[in-house]
Parts: C-alpha cells; sequence; structure tokens
C-alpha cells in the first residue's frame, strides 16, 4: 500500500500561499541575522507504507524533492493528536510512517532557523496553534519563547527510568546534576505511611519530599513533588534510615542521584500495556506484570562513573580526570560493588517491602530467584487507599 | 552480573572463620574517675571501696581495680532497719523483702523514755541517723533531727539510753569503746556525749563546740570519732565552715589533739570514710588514711605519715582536672622513653615515693597479666597542658603532665597569687586535690598533640595557631625558645581575622623543669586553632595546618619550608575564630532566651487552677485525637550536593609524611600530604638533605618543598585520613621505624598506593600515577558519615602470627566498621557509641592494635577492643572468708544473679561483649530514680542523712528509699552473701 507523505518546507517570516492547508506549520525563530530566506514550498509525493526504508533514505528522498541537497534541515511530522514531532532516526520515522491517517505531514526548517520549542506535546491544544504563530509573526514579540536546543544536543537532566521492573505505583527518577548550575533543589522530611503487614495495618515511619524549590533541578523535571514518599536511593531502600542517613545518602549520590518515590499523586502513573518500552530500552517481557514489582539495586555503568571524576593536577599545572585504573583494578571495584548491594539485600532490602526479586536493568530471567509476595503495598494518598 | 551474584551467596566460610580470629568488640574498662559519684562506700575487711553514680551505676575499685554490680550488694542481708521520715523505724527482712511490723519502732515508744518537760509536745522529727555498734550488734543508735539521740536495744525491745539533745541533729557516731557519742549539727557544732549507764537521760553533752565560731556557721554534715593507740582521738567532720566568710568553701577539717587542719577541695564533697581497724576485739580504731570522695575527684590522706600527706591514686584519676581537648595515643613505648617519661613525672611530684605504696585501699587481687606492651596515651587540656597516661593496663596511671603554658604571657596570672597572699591563718586551709577546670586562658587549649616515640621529641598545638616542637630533657635548664611565625593567608586579598589575638611568647631565657621542654614556637597567623598536625623526626621537619591554610617548618634549621592557603574565596566563616565573641554572645544569648521562654510555659502550668486544669486535660485530648504527622514544624533536610564555597571548606583535616613516589615510578622520597574540609588533597614532593652516614643531623641545607599532584575529590567531603601503602599494601612504617630495625622495612620496590578516607568513602589511587584503584562509598551505601578511622593491625587470636592491617573507623552514627586494606572490603562492624553522644564520637581515639578510647563522660575513659586477641580488660579475684556460721548465702535466690550467671564463683564474665550497660541496666532495674536507692549520702545537702562510713553498700534495696544500714549489718550482709556453701568463694571480675 502506498501511503501519502506531504512536506513542507517552512518560511518564518513571510505567511505563505499554503495557509488554507490549515496545517501545523513549523515556527521559525525570527532571526536578524538569517540573511538567506528559506522561502516556503510545499511538495506532495507518495512512500511505501510497508517499507518505509531507513531515516537516511527517507531524509534524502526529502532534500531532493524539495531540491536543498546540502542544506541541514530538520525534520518533523503531525501525529495523530496534531503534535509536531521530530523524525530523526529509523524509529521515530517508521512510528510517522505507521500513524499515517492517510496522510503524513512533514514540516522541514533550516537548522539554523529551527524553533525547537514547537516540538513536543500539545502542540495543536494549545490556544493558538503554532501555524498561527508562524503566520502572524508579530505574535512573538509578546511572547518570547524560551530556545532550547534540539534532543540531540541535550545533556540529561533528569528520566524517569526502569518503568518495566518497577510497580506502576513506583517512580525511579534519574537526576543528573554534573555540570548544571542548579540546585538539586529539594528537601526531605520524615512522615509516615500505612502498609499492609501480616499483623495488619502498620503505620511505619518513611522519608518524604517536603519542599521544592523553585527553579530548582528537582522541581523542573515535574518528576518530584512534595509528598512523594522517597522508598530508595541509588538503590538502597531507605526504610530503617535516619532522615540525616538519607540526607547524608543523597548527598553522597548527588552527582548522579536515583530516587525511587512513591508519588503522592498515583494518577499521573505510567500505565504499563503490553507493548510498553521503559525508558530504560531494557523492557523485560515479564508475565508478572500485574503483580507489584520488586526492585533491585541497580548498578548502571554510570553509577560506577559518577564520581570517578576525581581532579588531579599533575605538577605541571594541567588539570586531569582521574582514570580509571588498570583493568584488573576495575574488576576489584566491581567486586566491593556486588558485596555491598548484597550486604543491603541482607539488611531486609527486599523483604521488608514483601516484593519479590526482580531482574535489575540487563539482567535475564533465569539468575533471580523469586520470592512470592507476602505482603502487598498499601499507600496513603489523602483519603483514598490504593493497594 | 550472574557471577556476582553467585559468589555472594554464601560468605566465604575459611574468611568468615578468620574473621573471628580477628575481630572482635568488646567494651573493656572505664578508665577515670566515676561522672557524678552520689555515694561511696568502703568495706574495712574486704578493703574495697564502692562508689555509687548517679546513672545508677555502682563501682568497686579497690588496689586491683575491681568492679562488682550492685547485684551482689543487693544479694543478701539479715534485717535492715529503716529510718524515716516520719521518725518511725521499720525493720525489713532483705531476703524476702518482708516489713517485720511487730518490730516497727515509733516515735511514740520512743518518746515514752523521754521526760515529759523535753516532749512538749513537740515531734522528734526524722531520724537523721542510725548507727550500730561494733562490738554490740544488739544495739542501735538512733538520732532524731530534733536532736535526741536514743540507744535501742533491739534484743530486748527496749530504750537502754536516751540523750536530750536539743541542737538539730546531722550526724552521729559512736565511739569504739562506748564510752562516747559525738553528733553535729545544723549550727555548725559538735557535741560529744559520755555514755553513762545509768537509766535516767543524759541532759547536757560533755563538750558542746562551734569549732569555726564565733560567727554563724553551716551545719557539720557529717563528723567521724577515731581514737588512737598512742594516745587521743581524731575528729573528722565535713562542712562548719563560717558562712559570711567561707560558706563557699567544701572543707573537711580533721582534728586531732591540737592539731587542725581544714582541707579546701575545689569541689562538692560526697562523702568520706577512714580506713581503720574494724575488728570488733581491738581496743583502738587507729586510722591509717582518710578517704574522700568529692564530686570530681577521689583523695585520700596518709594519717599515719606526720603532716597527713596526699596520696596519689593508683586509679580512678581525675581525667578532666582539666577540660580534655585532645587525646592521642602511642602504642610499643620503648623501654628507655618510658622509664625517662616516668623519672620526669617523678621529679614534679612533690610525694615521696614511699606514700605511693600507701595506697590504703588494698583488697583483691589483680589477675591481669603483665601487659606486653607500654601503651602511652596522651590527653590535651583546656589549661595548655598534656598529660601523659599509662594506658598499658586496665588502671589508666598519671605518669607526667607537661604544661605549655609558662612560655606565654596570659593575663589572669597576677589574680592568682594575690588571692593567695590575701588568704588568714585562719581557718588553716590546705589545697588538697587537683581538679581545677578554670583556664587562665582559652587560647591555651591543646588542640592537637604528636609524640615521635624514638626521638622523644613532640609537637604540641593549641587554640591560638600556637605550634610547639619540644624534647625530652632529663634535667631542667633555662633556655630561650626560638618563635617564628608563618602567614598562612599568603596575601590573600579581603580577609580580616576577627578571632582572639595570638598569644604573646616571654621573652628571653626561661627555666624548665626536667621533662618536655620547648625548642621552638611556631605561630600560625591568622591564630586560628590548629587543626592538624604531623611531625617527623627524621627529617626534623613539622607541618601543621588551620581553617586557613597549612604551613610546613624546619626545626632544625629554624626556618619555615612552605606556607599555603587553602580558602575558597567565598569563605566569610573561616575568619571567625572559634572563640569569636559575636557568635558565642548570639548563641548564648539565644538560649537563655530559649530558657527564659520555656520557664515561662512551665510557670504557668504551676500556677493553674482546677478551671485551667480541666481546659488543659481538653486540650490534651484534643491533641491526642488529631493526627501526629500534623506537627508544627516539621524537620526539613536540604538536599544540595557540597559545593566548593561551603563554609570552612578550607580547613586543614590533615597531614601525613611519607617516603613515597610522587614524581615518577621510579624514585621516591620524602612527601607530604594535606587534605581539606572540601575533598582537596595537596602532595608535595621534599627535597629534605639526607643525613650524613652515622650522624643524627642532616646537613645544614634547606628543605624544599615542590607541589607534586592536587587531588579535587568530586564528592567535595571533607578529607579525614591520608596514608600511603607499600608495595606489599601495608601502610608505611613510622619515622625511624624502619631504619632502627624496629618495624619490618616496607616494600620500597614501588606499586605504592595512596588511601585517601574522606567523610564519605574511602579510596586507594595508584602513585606516582594517582588512578582509583579501589574505594568504597560508605555514605552512598549506609548513610552515615566517617568521623575518625586509623590502620590497625588486627592479630588472630588462633595463629600467633597471623596479623592483618585494617582500617577501623568511627562514624557519626557511633558505629565501628572494620575494612580491608587495600581491598576495602567491608570486615565487621559494631555498635560502639550512642549516636546522640557526640562528644563520645568526637574523642575517639584508636591504637594501632584495634582498640580504642572514647569520653563517656568528662571524665571517664571507655577502653574498647576490635581485636581478638589484644584485649586489655580487668582481670581479678577477690577473696571472701570468714569462719562464721551464717544463714545460707543468698547468692542463688537472687535472680539477678544467677541470670548474670549459673556459676558458684561468682564470675561476672564477658561473655556478652559489653558489660557496661549491663551494669547500667541493674542499677536501672529499680524503680526508684538511682539516687534515691543509692541512699542519699551527699552530704552536702542539707536534707541528707547520715551515713556510716562502714557502710558496704546494701544500696539496692528494691523498695526501699531512705534506707541507712548500719556498718554491723553491711558486714554481716557480705559475710552472708558470701558464705556460699564452701568456706572460701572467689568472686571473679573478669
Amino acid at each position: 500500500m502506498q501511503g501519502l507523505a506531504e512536506s513542507l518546507r517552512a518560511a518564518p517570516v513571510r505567511p505563505a500561499p499554503w495557509e488554507r492547508a490549515g496545517l501545523p506549520l513549523l515556527e521559525g525563530v525570527p532571526s536578524e541575522t538569517s540573511e538567506e530566506h528559506f522561502g516556503a514550498e510545499f511538495r506532495r509525493f507518495s512512500l511505501e507504507r510497508s517499507k518505509p526504508g531507513r531515516f537516511e533514505e527517507f531524509y534524502g528522498l526529502l532534500q531532493h524533492v524539495h531540491k536543498i541537497p546540502n542544506v541541514d534541515v530538520l525534520v518533523g511530522y503531525a501525529d495523530i493528536h496534531g503534535d509536531l514531532l521530530p523524525i530523526n532516526n529509523d524509529d521515530n520515522y517508521h512510528k510517522a510512517v505507521s500513524t499515517a491517517n492517510p496522510l503524513l505531514r512533514i514540516f522541514i526548517q533550516k537548522k539554523e532557523e529551527a524553533d525547537y520549542s514547537a516540538f513536543g506535546t500539545d502542540t495543536l491544544i494549545k490556544k493558538k496553534n503554532v501555524l498561527t504563530n508562524v503566520l502572524r509573526p508579530d505574535n512573538h514579540r509578546k511572547k518570547p519563547h524560551i530556545v532550547i536546543s534540539m534532543p540531540q544536543d541535550f545533556r540529561p537532566v533528569s528520566s524517569i527510568i526502569d518503568v518495566d521492573i518497577l510497580p506502576e505505583t513506583h517512580r525511579r527518577v534519574r537526576l543528573y546534576k554534573y555540570g548544571t548550575e542548579k540546585p538539586l533543589g529539594f528537601y526531605i522530611r520524615d512522615g509516615s505511611s500505612v502498609r499492609v503487614t501480616p499483623h495488619g495495618l502498620e503505620k511505619v515511619p518513611g522519608i518524604f519530599i517536603s519542599r521544592l524549590v523553585p527553579g530548582g533541578l528537582a522541581q523542573s523535571t515535574g518528576l518530584l513533588a512534595v509528598n512523594d514518599e522517597v522508598l530508595e536511593v541509588n538503590g538502597i531502600e531507605v526504610s530503617g534510615k535516619s532522615l540525616d542517613q538519607v540526607t547524608d545518602m543523597m548527598i553522597a549520590n548527588s552527582r548522579n542521584l536515583i530516587i525511587t518515590v512513591r508519588p503522592a499523586n498515583q494518577r499521573n502513573n505510567v500505565v504499563r500495556n503490553s507493548r510498553t518500552s521503559g525508558s530504560s530500552g531494557q523492557s523485560t517481557d515479564n508475565s508478572l506484570l500485574g503483580c507489584p514489582q520488586p526492585m533491585e539495586p541497580s548498578f548502571e555503568p554510570e553509577d560506577e562513573d559518577s564520581d570517578e571524576d576525581d581532579v588531579v593536577i599533575e605538577d605541571n599545572g594541567v588539570p586531569q580526570q582521574i582514570p580509571k585504573a588498570v583493568p584488573e583494578a576495575e574488576s576489584l571495584e566491581s567486586l566491593t560493588q556486588i558485596e555491598l548491594s548484597f550486604e543491603s539485600g541482607q539488611n531486609g532490602l527486599i523483604p521488608s517491602r514483601g516484593l519479590s526479586l526482580a531482574p535489575a536493568a540487563g539482567g535475564t530471567d533465569s539468575e533471580f530467584e523469586t520470592r512470592a509476595p507476602v505482603q502487598k503495598l498499601l499507600e496513603e494518598d489523602g483519603t483514598i487507599i490504593t493497594l | 552480573m550472574m557471577k556476582f551474584r553467585f559468589r555472594r551467596q554464601g560468605a566465604d566460610p575459611q574468611r568468615e572463620k578468620l574473621k573471628q580470629e580477628l575481630f572482635a568488640f568488646n567494651k573493656t574498662v572505664e578508665h577515670g574517675f566515676p561522672n557524678q559519684p552520689s555515694a561511696l562506700a568502703f568495706d574495712p575487711e574486704l578493703r574495697i571501696m564502692a562508689i555509687g553514680t548517679r546513672s545508677g551505676a555502682v563501682k568497686i575499685t579497690s588496689s586491683s581495680l575491681t568492679r562488682v554490680t550492685v547485684v551482689l550488694l543487693l544479694a543478701a542481708g539479715d534485717i535492715a532497719a529503716l529510718g524515716t521520715e516520719g521518725g518511725s523505724i521499720y525493720f525489713l527482712d532483705v531476703t524476702t523483702l518482708a516489713l517485720l511490723e511487730r518490730q516497727t519502732l515509733s516515735p511514740d515508744e520512743i518518746l515514752r523514755s523521754v521526760p515529759d518537760d523535753y516532749r512538749c509536745g513537740k515531734a522528734l522529727g526524722p531520724v537523721e541517723s542510725l548507727q550500730g555498734h561494733l562490738r554490740d550488734p544488739t544495739k542501735i543508735l538512733i538520732g532524731y533531727s530534733r536532736g535526741l539521740l536514743v540507744i535501742w536495744n533491739q534484743a530486748a525491745q527496749c530504750v537502754d539510753h536516751v540523750f536530750l539533745g536539743n541542737q538539730q541533729l546531722e550526724s552521729l557516731c559512736w565511739g569504739r569503746n562506748s564510752g562516747t557519742i559525738i553528733s553535729s549539727h545544723s549550727d555548725g557544732s559538735y557535741a560529744i556525749w559520755p555514755m553513762n549507764t545509768g537509766s535516767s537521760p543524759t541532759l547536757q553533752p560533755s563538750v558542746a563546740t562551734v569549732p569555726y565560731g564565733p560567727f554563724p556557721c553551716k551545719a557539720i554534715n557529717k563528723i567521724l570519732w577515731r581514737n588512737c593507740e598512742s594516745g587521743g582521738h581524731f575528729i573528722i567532720f565535713s562542712g562548719g565552715m563560717p558562712r559570711a566568710s567561707y560558706g563557699d568553701r567544701h572543707c573537711v577539717s580533721v582534728l586531732r589533739a591540737e592539731t587542725l587542719v581544714t582541707l579546701d577541695f575545689t569541689s562538692r564533697i560526697i562523702d568520706f570514710f577512714t580506713v581503720h581497724s574494724t575488728r570488733p576485739e581491738d581496743e583502738f580504731d587507729d586510722p591509717q588514711a582518710l578517704a574522700v570522695l568529692l564530686e570530681e575527684e577521689l583523695v585520700v590522706l596518709d594519717l599515719q605519715t606526720p603532716g597527713w600527706p596526699s596520696v596519689p591514686a593508683p586509679y580512678l584519676a581525675p581525667l578532666h582536672s582539666s577540660a580534655i581537648t585532645c587525646s592521642a595515643h602511642v602504642a610499643n613505648v620503648p623501654a628507655k622513653l618510658w622509664a625517662r617519661i616516668v623519672s620526669a613525672g617523678e621529679q614534679q611530684s612533690p610525694q615521696p615515693i614511699s606514700s605511693a605504696s600507701n595506697w590504703p585501699i588494698t583488697g583483691g587481687r589483680n589477675l591481669a597479666q603483665e601487659p606486653s606492651q607500654r601503651g602511652l596515651l596522651l590527653t590535651g587540656h583546656e589549661d595548655g597542658t598534656v598529660r601523659f597516661w599509662d594506658a598499658s593496663g586496665v588502671a589508666l596511671r598519671p605518669l607526667y603532665k607537661l604544661s605549655t603554658a609558662g612560655l606565654f604571657q596570659t593575663d589572669c596570672e597576677h589574680a592568682d597569687s594575690l588571692a593567695q597572699a590575701a588568704e588568714d591563718d585562719w581557718p588553716p586551709f590546705r589545697k588538697v586535690g587537683c581538679f581545677d577546670p578554670y583556664s587562665d586562658d582559652p587560647r591555651l587549649g591543646v588542640q592537637k598533640v604528636a609524640l615521635c616515640k624514638y626521638t622523644a621529641q613532640m609537637v604540641v598545638a593549641g587554640t591560638a595557631g600556637q605550634v610547639l616542637v619540644l624534647e625530652l630533657n632529663d634535667v631542667p635548664t633555662e633556655q630561650a625558645v626560638s618563635v617564628a611565625s608563618v602567614d598562612l593567608l599568603q596575601d590573600r586579598e579581603g580577609f580580616t581575622w576577627k578571632g582572639h589575638e595570638r598569644l604573646s611568647p616571654r621573652a628571653g631565657p626561661l627555666p624548665w623543669p626536667a621533662g618536655f621542654q620547648p625548642r621552638v614556637l611556631v605561630q600560625c597567623l591568622p591564630p586560628a586553632a590548629v587543626t592538624a598536625v604531623t611531625l617527623h623526626a627524621e627529617w626534623s621537619l613539622v607541618a601543621f595546618g588551620t581553617s586557613h591554610g597549612f604551613g610546613l617548618f624546619d626545626y632544625q634549621r629554624k626556618s619555615p619550608v612552605l606556607a599555603r592557603c587553602t580558602l575558597h574565596p567565598n569563605d566569610s566563616l573561616a575568619m571567625e575564630g572559634p572563640l569569636s565573641r559575636v557568635k558565642s554572645l548570639k548563641k548564648s544569648l539565644r538560649q537563655s532566651f530559649r530558657r527564659i521562654r520555656k520557664s515561662r510555659v512551665s510557670g504557668k502550668k504551676r500556677i493553674a487552677n482546677a478551671n485551667s486544669k480541666l481546659q488543659e486535660a481538653n486540650a490534651q485530648l484534643a491533641e491526642q485525637a488529631c493526627p501526629h504527622d500534623i506537627e508544627m514544624t516539621p524537620v526539613q533536610r536540604r538536599i544540595e550536593p557540597r559545593s566548593a564555597d561551603d563554609s570552612l571548606s578550607g580547613v586543614v583535616r590533615c597531614l601525613y609524611f611519607a617516603d613515597t613516589f610522587l614524581r615518577d615510578a621510579a624514585h621516591h622520597g620524602p612527601t607530604m600530604w594535606a587534605g581539606t574540609n572540601s575533598g582537596s588533597v595537596f602532595a608535595y614532593a621534599l627535597e629534605v638533605p639526607a643525613a650524613v652516614a652515622g650522624g643524627e643531623k642532616r646537613p645544614e641545607r634547606a628543605v624544599e618543598a615542590v607541589l607534586g599532584k592536587e587531588v579535587q575529590l568530586m564528592h567535595r567531603a571533607p578529607v579525614v585520613a591520608i596514608a600511603v601503602l607499600d608495595g606489599r599494601g601495608r601502610p608505611l612504617p613510622e619515622p625511624y621505624e624502619a631504619s632502627r630495625d624496629l618495624a619490618q622495612a616496607p616494600d620500597m620496590q614501588g606499586g605504592h598506593a595512596v588511601l585517601i578516607a574522606s567523610e564519605e568513602q574511602f579510596k586507594v589511587f595508584t602513585l606516582p600515577k594517582v588512578s582509583a584503584k579501589t574505594k568504597f562509598k560508605l555514605t552512598a551505601h549506609e548513610g552515615c558519615r566517617v568521623r575518625k578511622v586509623a590502620l590497625a593491625t588486627f592479630a588472630s587470636v588462633a595463629c600467633e602470627d597471623y596479623a592483618e592491617t585494617c582500617l577501623a573507623c568511627l562514624t557519626n552514627l557511633g558505629d565501628v566498621h572494620v575494612f580491608s586494606v587495600p581491598g576495602l572490603r567491608p570486615q565487621v562492624h559494631y555498635s560502639c557509641i550512642r549516636k546522640e553522644d557526640i562528644s563520645g564520637i568526637a574523642s575517639c581515639v584508636f591504637t594501632r592494635h584495634g582498640q580504642g578510647f572514647y569520653l563517656i563522660s568528662p571524665s571517664e575513659f571507655e577502653r574498647f577492643s576490635l581485636s581478638a586477641r589484644n584485649i586489655t580488660e580487668p582481670l581479678c579475684s577477690l577473696d571472701i572468708s570468714w569462719p562464721r556460721d551464717a544463714t545460707r548465702a543468698r547468692v542463688q535466690e537472687s535472680p539477678k544473679l544467677s541470670q548474670a550467671n549459673g556459676n558458684p564463683s561468682i564470675i561476672l564474665a564477658p561473655q556478652s561483649c559489653d558489660r557496661s550497660p549491663d551494669l547500667a541496666h541493674k542499677g536501672a532495674d529499680t524503680p526508684e530514680p538511682p539516687e534515691s536507692t543509692l541512699s542519699p549520702m551527699s552530704i552536702d545537702s542539707a536534707t541528707s542523712a547520715d551515713t556510716t562510713l562502714d557502710t558496704t553498700g546494701d544500696v539496692t534495696v528494691e523498695d526501699v528509699k531512705d534506707f541507712l544500714g548500719s556498718s554491723e549489718e553491711s558486714e554481716r550482709n557480705l559475710r552472708n552473701l558470701t558464705e556460699d556453701e564452701a568456706h572460701t568463694c572467689t568472686i571473679l571480675i573478669k
């Protein structure tokens, strides 16, 4: 079957004649320095829906169709919700083609002039759609937009990880502090939560996020909120630890902080469909999906690297990062690491939660012993108690 | 991943076994003087002494330093006579805790034997004193508060005699030959009553005197009468001082014939006793010694030597005679240095050596083996002294005291001598004891101490940036000290020191007694407290650091080598000294406001009437109803990584010298390392001119220091310690250790590594190329921070010559962890100190052989052991045998005792690793607060009742509050206790 593709090369400054197309357009950044007008052109061509080919080929095709062989462009498409999403690799290219219904609307923009802020969700739900912005550039003066760079230029700031191995009620958030000027910007406090134990409902002490500093990293990610209960810090369970201990653990891990929380607001949980892939990209096909999933300290390579960055200034005065030691030393190191995680497991890491062991990232099922869930997790969310 | 998982399934059983042979945690001894003593007892037969403390612990000591728990004392005793506030005396069968009601002696019964005109409707008041008679156990001397003295015949249940005293009674003592009774009173008088056998009441004492009159005097809280074979008698009493002029003194007066000495103590008197003959058949008491328990120390006077000199105590030393500010341990002290220090100490002490052997409390036998090596504990004090303690064995014995104050001019010098001169001849005061908590000048405080045991050189560094290099000299000298100052700010702009001034040294040659004599004084500028110090006697170098930077000084050539500022530009706090007035004033104001607020709140509660009480109750109910989570101000903690501009980031935390590979892998040489509060490590390569072969001193050429490496730990946690490990992973030996064949020479073939311990993690880096080799992230995993670390050698109990060097670490939670070196794998961990005990954690010092000390009170060190082999603990026996029939011992009946052990010989064995909580627990078992169960022996307080000195406790009779036993009874109790089937029974206190 043949699919249709419409591609639009957008000109930022002037209204184009194909306004009637009513399509979301890329919003160009008004730039005084852009001397060459990229103009606006509209092409329509067809693609093999079942065999879309590779992104590179598609990119070449676009350059060919628009006769811009040596110009770096950004490619975006409007998805079924009207959101403008980028096409820059095979995956999202295939996704784009598969969602074409029947028309795939593609927007091409010159890289230098690109407005990256347009990418993302809710592009169409905004009161004024992108097209009108493009078409009436004077709007911009009133509402200056923040310029952000393209995904490939991003330094990761935060991510939700291990979605596929965590229970849906939990969220594991990674905050990358390194190099950011922003403060981590959150506070924790003591509190209590309700659990189901063999003795019935029991109130147990817990650690909660008490405050987010406006403009801080924690707040800007939107992944952490006040009253979220902190369950783990970098794979170490916090139950049984004092507020000061947890504070110290977090500060010690602050360059690469991974906190597992039970969000106070359980309505925004990631709902797993049968084919959801975790952002860790290590989806495991797990038949126990319905059950609360266990957590296992996941020692990803970054964990180790994060603070290997001690700086040594040799006598020549040039600072350099401390290199990783010789391989044999490294294996020693990981041994130490492993012994540790074992200890923390011994300390009641798993049993206290009553969760079964499950694969850590990168593991295969065979290496894990699975324990039957002894207790279910109960949690207090305002007045609602959810199991 | 899989591989590792399997590997950690089961720990290696061989390694586990080895661990057991290497590591074991024991709290072994408490050194020093008990905190807040509240009661004292002495057993004249066993010649042991017991001290009760407010914490409920009873410590029993003798020359072998025995410690027995409350249980022993409690377990026996026939009948206890209990005098009460209402004036009644109850008799209690201690074994059954049943009151012998028929015997209860009410004041009414006594009053029947008293003439009408004495009665005159007034009550007798509380029973103030109960005394048994040494020779006639049937008789009890009862003293009532109003002044009436009664001899009660317990056998005949009748009054033998009454003495119609009219002065409010404080204390009583019965003369040995029944000829006299002596009473002391609240008006500062004492009275001697003749004992006539007639049945008519004695109306007047034969002698009644106010010894410190004629002006109003304070009460004589306790009085003793002791007769002597050589004729005459001792009258010993506490208190009675003229109210207006000397009412604030803590005095015990000793009077014999015409000789009166007013012993003037620096802390409150708890109790006192004499060591004298207590055999009933002896005609005379013949007191040998007087022991006075004060709040802060124990003083013993030799009553048989003219002049009644004080006897140095072999234990219970008041460690805190001036507050302890730092401590250090030196292991394996060479015999030669030991002897020199001991000799310097003997020259210091005015005591004739003979009185050292006169220690009168001689019970028990010390079964502990002679310590295999000499250990020296150095404590630095607030007054600028460093005290040297023999820490080889169970008793911490003072050896020598070094004072640095003489080098400096302080403000308070003249005031002292003036006060001395102004004092009159009367009363004949004599200053006794050494507890003197008042520091002339806080800047004198000792912050860091280091001693080279091979050269007898040491460095003492203090609060005002003073770094003093001293050398042991066996003879007194008079010499000038060379002074140098080192500017650690290094012309940094924009910093002004707001703290104290530096100390000004005295000019010219100064006389120095035998002992450690100062050679060089280096003063840091600004004069902030020294935070780190290290000494390398072989290179004649001393390194020191403050919150501003660090310096290196060549004390042979008396010239500075290096100064480096470590301040971060944003650090403003570093400019305030620790004694900054602004800060402390703010703090104290805040505290006093808080106190006022608190007292107001409680004040309001007190005046609450019935109505408001109801409201209060309702409010409380409402409070309980609402959930607890809604706290007014929940405690929050901010989560932010450490940043470079955190306050005090420039504080130098550790300094270290090592002969290692810093420049390249082919050449090793002297290096100096410094670590700061913000995770910076500076490593300098030193150029130290080599000593001429055979010569002690190196040639007069300048030492040079070149910065070789600078490491910034990414986590920026304070660097707690730095150590270089040799090619075999062992720490480098101390200076001279290897060159004098006292330690195995280090592997200098290369492959060295540096261990950097920060508050958050341990890391081993290769040298000379600094790359991370192994690490352990303690804080990231455990949430605890490192407070103290030390490399220690752990010898195996199973194998004579197997030992491992490990890293011992104390955390902010009070736990002790042991890690392998250089693998940094966790071996064992124990909880050691309560995490709330911040001063305990801060005071902890590890020894080189896996022991440690920390302060459990201002005056006591707890000694603990992490090593399975190297344990210093009391091991002694107390032989008890009396040829006397007695009721069956109640040892077995005591549930507590049988719980402690099921053994006929009473062994408080250290099976459980921790005995002192055990002890405290037993003390705390009693329902009453410990103070009351231990009987109110504090004789300075007006309400306290009299206590018999010889009372061996009977201390914790659980249901009894105001219990005062008589000497006879207590003796009997002990006998009963010990008559356990066999005639001889051994109390083994390990």
